[in-house]
């Protein structure tokens, strides 16, 4: 026994430690991690086609139907840029399931264990998702919005009608803020991913918040409606308009907006003092 | 190294583990035996700090591995669940961990190649068999070469080639002076691998000690005699502490006593003795017997 003990030098004390092509983990190269994860799956890719699919392809269904897309006394710029943005409403689902999955996605299949293993420290996980995913979708919806624009506006002049300028009022607001608006819900379901660690509790909890809520919401008595308008849907709607689309009450855009990034803030925050304190 | 002090885990109010301490040390390679549910698999979490100690304390090469700056220069880990992607390739499985230390595509390639999994490198890693999994999660431990290796269960699923795949490289890292740590059910297994032994039971240190010490202390063993004088050579035995065991044949087990005084004393009474073997415990019965008394569920107990 003893000899086969003596035999390995790191027995030792002071033996030279064993080779290693290791070095620290950095917040930046976690953020390579998870983008090199995020990229890597077809999941990703599908929601962003059928994104950009659904928020080109009903923009270009709204231009084309004629009179909304068009500038008239009864109907501004905005209200048009609005309109053909329905798309967003649809988008914001498949989104929200990109983040939901982004987070949960790791403990359903068990990747967490491997991905905690490595970096311990744990939360730079967290932002390098938040990191990962904005620096997806932001673009990505930008993309998006801008190109909905544009096809709508071509699909408009094509029929010779007053297209909407990117200068009239509110417009710009509106295109950008959409694609803002879809990466802070992208933002919310990873935090509710993280947090629920379920897919389906996820999904769950986004589809309710984003879709069920504020339908129901919309149905309410008069008196008990003073709520609606800080239903993170509405808020943060605001910024694209999508206040016009239901009516009622509502906050200013980016009063609205800035509700709903406090929305977001708070659910990250929870999911990493969730990350930070449980068992993985 | 590994070192535990006083570790306990409670999960709600089970005790996973109760009041552990051992230490496993660099150059060899030691096994982690134990029933199932002893804690070996809890153990090896909060090694990894994935899960965290209820009390006590766990260092790895001497620090506190989560506040460790370069984790996977430290600790490499195999856990006994799947920690893969199914989603994800295997290189791209391991691409992302080795991204965290800024490990290079190099060496991401180099494991796939000792793990023998080269031609399946850029398929999803769900349609893995168990084996290939394994192999997976082995290299994934190995990706960044770490001072500690913790393997859970790694011949699980594997087909003889791999068991021998591991053996070897189980010995190569401990050559190496890493420290490899390493659990497993199959005890032929650990006794051909194993230097040391760290033996759990109902989440408690039942021993830590050497294979060869482990196997000889347990009473299992005994001595084979056979002689056509199997009655008067059991007298000659008697003692206090001796037993003998004869079936009736010319052989007869005799423990308590050394084949140097069996064979002196059948010299001495002119009996023939055609036949004088010290039997050792294997692994397994001297693992049966030191923790019969702490195995959680004995098949058919009622509760």
């Amino acid at each position: 026994m003893s000899a086969v003990m003596q035999a390995g030098p790191g027995l030792r004390k002071g033996a030279p430690a064993p080779p290693t092509v290791a070095g620290p983990v950095t917040q930046l190269r976690v953020v390579r991690s998870e983008w090199t994860k995020l990229r890597a799956l077809r999941s990703t890719w599908w929601c962003a086609l059928i994104a950009v699919v659904l928020i080109v392809g009903l923009g270009a269904a709204v231009a084309g139907s004629g009179t909304p897309y068009r500038v008239s006394a009864a109907n501004s710029a905005a209200g048009g840029i609005t309109l053909s943005l329905i798309g967003v409403l649809f988008a914001q689902l498949v989104l929200g399931m990109l983040g939901v999955l982004a987070f949960s996605g790791e403990y359903a299949t068990g990747m967490i264990r491997a991905t905690l293993a490595v970096v311990p420290s744990r939360l730079p996980v967290l932002w390098a998702k938040l990191i990962a995913v904005v620096g997806l979708l932001l673009p990505l919806s930008l993309l998006a919005t801008v190109a909905e624009f544009f096809t709508a506006t071509a699909l408009e002049s094509s029929r010779r009608g007053s297209a909407i300028s990117l200068t009239d009022p509110g417009v710009l607001r509106e295109i950008v803020g959409a694609s803002l608006y879809l990466t802070v819900i992208a933002v919310i379901g990873l935090a509710l991913g993280a947090l629920l660690r379920r897919t389906a509790a996820g999904l769950s909890v986004f589809a309710a918040v984003f879709l069920v809520v504020p339908l129901v919401a919309a149905y309410l008595p008069h008196a008990i409606k003073g709520f609606v308008p800080y239903l993170p849907s509405n808020a943060g709607g605001t910024i694209w308009g999508a206040g016009k689309l239901f009516g009622g009450q509502q906050l200013g855009p980016w009063t609205g907006f800035a509700v709903l990034c406090g929305y977001a803030i708070v659910l990250i925050g929870l999911a990493a003092w969730r990350l930070r304190r449980r068992d993985a | 190294m590994i070192e535990i002090d006083g570790l306990t885990k409670r999960y709600g109010d089970k005790t996973a583990v109760d009041g552990l301490s051992f230490v496993v040390e660099p150059g060899v390679v030691t096994g982690f035996l134990g029933p199932n549910g002893a804690g070996k698999s809890t153990t090896m979490r909060v090694i990894a700090g994935l899960d965290r100690p209820t009390s006590g304390t766990v260092r790895v090469n001497g620090k506190h591995y989560p506040g460790a700056a370069a984790p996977m220069s430290e600790l490499g880990i195999l856990l006994d669940a799947r920690s893969v992607h199914p989603g994800l390739s295997a290189r791209n499985n391991l691409l992302a961990l080795a991204r965290t230390a800024g490990i290079g595509r190099r060496r991401v390639d180099e494991v796939i190649e000792l793990a023998g999994l080269g031609e399946v490198a850029g398929t999803r890693a769900g349609g893995f068999s168990l084996g290939m999994g394994q192999r997976l999660g082995v290299a994934a431990a190995l990706l960044g070469q770490p001072q500690t290796v913790v393997l859970d269960e790694p011949v699980n699923g594997l087909d003889p080639d791999g068991v021998r795949w591991i053996r070897l490289l189980l010995k190569s890292l401990a050559a190496e002076g890493r420290t490899v740590f390493v659990s497993s059910h199959l005890m032929s297994e650990m006794a051909q691998t194993a230097t040391r032994l760290v033996v759990l039971g109902r989440g408690r240190l039942i021993s830590e000690t050497s294979v060869e010490d482990f196997t000889g202390h347990a009473t299992a063993g005994g001595i084979l005699v056979r002689t056509p004088e199997t009655a008067r050579l059991g007298q000659l035995l008697a003692a206090p502490g001796v037993t003998v065991i004869n079936d009736g044949t010319d052989l007869m087990r005799v423990s308590g006593t050394t084949a140097e005084q069996i064979g002196t004393a059948a010299w001495r009474a002119h009996l023939p003795v055609y036949e004088l073997t010290p039997t050792h415990a294997s692994l397994e019965e001297a693992f049966m017997q030191v923790t019969k008394d702490s195995i959680e569920y004995h098949a058919g107990a009622t509760r």
